[in-house]
């Protein structure tokens, strides 16, 4: 390859001719917009977290409490049992100091943001959310941290009712 | 099933930006792998391409759109999706298109082009997430990374340089590489520790960014190249896919199942009990430098939380024991998602045909494996090849 083939094809672009226009080019902006519905598990898990509870779905064929809830277990592949109320308490699995947005833009003030499982639903049973109330250089793994909601009326069921996870203080379950 | 070889392999330069359009990239890699196999589109029976998100090319559907510049007209084409893994998978495809005697001589052909998509790729990233659970979060994909990368770092107790060894190795490895973005032959670990911080623990050094290109193969029955007296061959003996639970808050990070389970299934078709010591070098998914260690483990190259100390001893070098990505890999050569298969299988033909050039492994390799990881850190799929 590299010996017999004296030139590859393609040719390199700089960004100053790409987004200067020195590039024949088109332009374009789809207009695509969604409405997904929650369907029926997710959509407990957002009617109760308008109420400020977490909410898993229990499986008997595995004996796990599966969070977020499903409608059917996809280890057992059979539908799951029961609605089971969990805590709003946990533990810092893993997470990032991120210095980037959603569209890879900088950012000064870092958002703290990872992975927490829950008390209450299976092992590692957990969701992706916001870190405050600590330091880049205090947030750590296997932090216990708690659920900050925000205000009954403020509350729109979705996952940022819930505002943050906080430090879990001293004594308090 | 049928003895299936790779006879020709080809891909374009890989860069941040190419003039190029899909079509135009499709076309020159697939000439170049026709050619070097001595064929030409008339020996081709059927055509499989591969290519991950639509949304980076911004044409809905884009594998029927870039069709012709696979030489897929009037002929049996499909074209395959595993996110990432498509690197990998899409070689897989047409292994079962020969295997089956469905066909004699299948092309491959993998694309993409993520320039397209303003401001940068990572904003149609954000579709890939749960629109319910996460996406109101407004997730950067790097996040996961950063978040499985840190899991691996502290579960292992790996520090922050034995990762970005991995990241100097390759692109010092990619200075052989005619294609690659992102060669450099001087990089040191500080400065992949010293460069931006992104989502920590990632800096910008640890990551390989879009790119755009196009790579592809071509596939012969063990017939047709007996017959035709093919010299350039490279056997492809095993194959394994493996997909995970999109529920990634659910598992831990730490070890990549999936991985280990396509791994499992290809190693048994190509009769290998002691990975170890029965592959001579690998080409493992390192579209990040932890991905790389995370991977050969998931291979079942190196025990948990052994790959660092491998890489630290200089095994992995080009010259050691197990040279891992000579390539120069997706951080060296450049990570145009699927098109990466040029530098997987792509890598593996050349290496085992003895046509690396200055890439070229020292000591003789006659076993070499391929892996390609994709979708929401779920998806594996494995090639094992020998000369």
């Amino acid at each position: 390859m590299t010996a017999r083939i004296p030139k590859f094809p393609g040719t390199e672009l700089g960004s100053k001719e790409f987004y200067e226009g020195k590039v024949t080019q088109v332009r374009s902006r789809p207009d695509a917009q969604y409405d997904f519905s929650a369907g029926e598990a997710i959509s407990r898990f957002l009617e109760e977290l308008q109420k400020g509870k977490l909410i898993a779905r229990t499986c008997t064929g595995c004996a796990r409490i599966l969070f977020p809830p499903r409608m059917f277990c996809e280890e057992c592949y059979r539908p799951t049992d029961e609605w089971r109320y969990i805590r709003d308490t946990g533990t810092i699995e893993t997470y990032s100091i991120s210095y980037i947005d959603q569209d890879a833009k900088r950012i000064t003030e870092p958002i703290l943001v990872g992975v927490v499982s829950l008390d209450g639903a299976s092992p590692k049973m957990g969701m992706m959310h916001y870190f405050r109330e600590m330091t880049k250089d205090e947030i750590r793994i296997g932090l216990r941290v708690k659920a900050v909601w925000k205000p009954p009326e403020e509350r729109k069921g979705s996952v940022l009712d819930i505002r943050y996870f906080r430090p879990l203080k001293e004594g308090e379950a | 099933m049928r003895k299936v070889g790779v006879i020709g392999a080809g891909m374009t330069l890989f860069r941040r930006r190419l003039q190029d359009t899909p079509k135009e990239l499709c076309y020159e890699a697939s000439k170049m792998a026709l050619d070097s196999a001595g064929l030409t589109l008339a020996d081709v029976n059927m055509v499989v391409s591969g290519s991950a998100p639509d949304a980076f090319d911004g044409v809905h559907m884009k594998g029927e759109y870039y069709a012709d510049g696979c030489g897929a007209y009037g002929r049996p084409y499909m074209r395959v999706f595993t996110g990432g893994g498509t690197g990998v998978f899409s070689t897989i495809a047409g292994w079962w298109h020969v295997a089956s005697g469905l066909a004699d001589v299948v092309l491959v052909v993998n694309e993409e082009k993520m320039s397209p998509c303003q401001p940068h790729a990572q904003s149609v990233f954000g579709h890939i997430w749960d629109p319910i659970l996460d996406r109101p979060l407004k997730p950067n994909l790097v996040w996961i990374f950063a978040m499985e990368m840190n899991r691996y770092m502290t579960v292992h107790h790996v520090k922050k340089e034995d990762i970005a060894l991995v990241a100097v190795k390759n692109k010092r490895n990619a200075v052989g590489h005619p294609c690659a973005q992102l060669a450099d032959p001087n990089i040191t670990v500080e400065d992949v520790l010293n460069s931006e911080i992104m989502a920590w623990p990632v800096n910008r050094l640890d990551i390989s960014p879009p790119s755009d290109g196009a790579s592809a193969v071509v596939l012969a029955s063990e017939d047709v190249i007996r017959k035709r007296k093919v010299q350039d061959k490279a056997w492809v003996s095993g194959v394994g896919w493996c997909i995970d639970s999109t529920m990634w808050t659910d598992r831990d990070l730490v070890f990549p199942e999936y991985v280990a389970r396509a791994a499992k299934m290809a190693y048994k078709q190509a009769r290998i009990d002691t990975p170890r010591r029965q592959i001579d070098f690998a080409e493992p998914y390192d579209p990040f430098d932890y991905k790389e260690l995370h991977h050969m483990e998931g291979l079942l190259l190196a025990k948990k939380g052994e790959a660092p100390i491998l890489t630290k001893e200089g095994v992995t070098q080009r010259d050691g024991d197990l040279p891992t990505c000579p390539s120069g890999g997706l951080l060296g050569v450049g990570n145009p998602i699927a098109a990466t298969m040029g530098i997987k299988i792509g890598e593996l033909f050349w290496q085992l045909t003895g046509q690396a050039g200055k890439r070229q492994i020292p000591h003789e390799v006659r076993t070499g494996v391929a892996q390609a990881w994709g979708d929401l850190m779920q998806y594996g799929a494995v090639v094992v090849m020998r000369a």
